[in-house]
């Protein structure tokens, strides 16, 4: 039975039939224990990662690491998280700056790219070791487009602010594709060094109608 | 009384059920000037921070200076320190370019980051007055409520400067404290402002 207000129908068929919002939570997952990865595969715990939205995006909120010794990265699969293997090419800029004020620039960071490259794509870290004082952490978001097109390749944009060990603040902004026509379905962040020792990735769809 | 479509139960409660898929960005408040000094999420006359959401994003929409050639800032506040002066060290980098075609530039602009201050954080510099000049951008704060971690922030935007120059602005950083935020102002360096900013919570 639909539910009609003033000739509008708000809801039929089990589903509301007004928007209720284009940016749908999918899944939370918290770390709150130290984590060696934290993935995301398509029909996982609840994880949908396939064509059911056209653009995905993962929040990262106060990632914590184990170790002054690395940072956050990223790796993605195509065969449901049985291997995390896929080719990347990818752009890495960053902005830092320290407590004292003596040290600051806007750079490319070659070191944080990739060149058809399979291994970890780098979002924090590098250069800049994650600060693993009580207080110090990353946070930020990835979006990945299209992820189950078997047409083209999948293109990727991420921003971080983080805190820096030697008490820097470091942005990092990173941008690529997938290079592959196969679907993405499953992602994965791990640290480049050591573990996750806590903080929450939020995994959402946008609709696209 | 649950209201049950085809078998799925829509609203039970007062309230969209709990099984139903929502927007997880969710508007909290707008608020829109025409010739005010600042825009202020305070809980007074809009909603602060609260634990409720563990990013915030705002929204700013053609702000426009009364006094041409101004700073556009902001600075946040806790409940037991309402001055808007907590401790930002940050980032700002910059890529512009002029109207007549001869000056462009991508630069870090030390002379709009902090470090380790308490000043507010510029976010666009030089804002023009004209009629049809303005500022818009986006501003994401993560976990303002944490009381365990410094509070990142990122902000991108663009404006009209004075000089008839596009700026982009590029500014993040953190507010180096473990005190809960519960406010937040934003405003120019001199004179009032126009403009519509734009408060969303994400669950």
């Amino acid at each position: 039975m639909a539910i009609i207000s003033n000739a509008t129908t708000i809801a039929d068929a089990g589903a509301f039939s007004v928007s209720l919002g284009s940016m749908v939570l999918i899944k939370t997952i918290t770390v709150s224990s130290a984590a060696g990865t934290v993935s995301f595969v398509n029909g996982t715990s609840s994880v949908v990662l396939n064509n059911t939205y056209p653009i995905y995006l993962f929040k990262f909120i106060n990632i914590h690491p184990s170790a002054d010794d690395g940072g956050l990265a990223v790796n993605f699969s195509v065969d449901t998280g049985s291997n995390y293997n896929v080719a990347k090419t990818s752009t890495n800029f960053e902005a830092y700056a320290d407590e004292g004020d003596s040290d600051v620039a806007v750079n490319y960071s070659t070191s944080g790219d990739l060149a058809q490259g399979t291994g970890v794509q780098h979002l924090t870290g590098i250069s800049s070791k994650m600060g693993y004082d009580n207080d110090q952490s990353a946070s930020g978001e990835l979006f990945l487009f299209n992820p189950s097109s078997t047409t083209f390749v999948k293109h990727f944009i991420s921003e971080f602010n983080q805190s820096d060990y030697r008490n820097y603040t470091w942005r990092r902004n990173v941008a690529g594709y997938c290079n592959t026509t196969s679907a993405v379905d499953a992602a994965q962040f791990s640290m480049t060094s050591g573990n996750i020792d806590s903080g929450i990735f939020k995994l959402y769809g946008i609709k696209d109608s | 009384m649950g209201v049950i479509s085809n078998g799925t139960t829509l609203l039970d409660a007062g309230a969209i059920d709990s099984g139903v898929p929502t927007g997880a960005m969710v508007l909290i408040d707008t608020v829109t000037v025409t010739n005010a000094g600042n825009i202020t999420f305070d809980g007074s006359l809009a909603t602060g921070f609260s634990s409720a959401y563990k990013e915030y994003i705002f929204k700013l929409i053609d702000i426009h200076p009364a006094a041409t050639g101004a700073d556009y800032t902001f600075q946040v506040g806790t409940s037991s320190d309402t001055d808007f002066d907590q401790t930002i060290t940050s980032t700002h980098f910059r890529a512009f370019h002029n109207e007549a075609g001869n000056t462009t530039s991508l630069a870090y602009s030390a002379s709009h980051d902090l470090a380790q201050s308490t000043s507010a954080q510029i976010l666009f510099n030089g804002v023009g007055a004209e009629n049809d000049e303005s500022c818009v951008g986006t501003l994401h704060i993560f976990d303002p409520t944490s009381t365990t971690f410094v509070k990142h922030f990122i902000f991108s935007g663009t404006q009209y400067q004075q000089s008839d120059y596009a700026i982009a602005h590029h500014v993040a950083g953190y507010f180096n404290t473990t005190t809960a935020l519960d406010r937040i102002t934003f405003f120019f360096s001199s004179g009032n402002q126009a403009g519509t900013i734009k408060m969303y919570g994400i669950k």
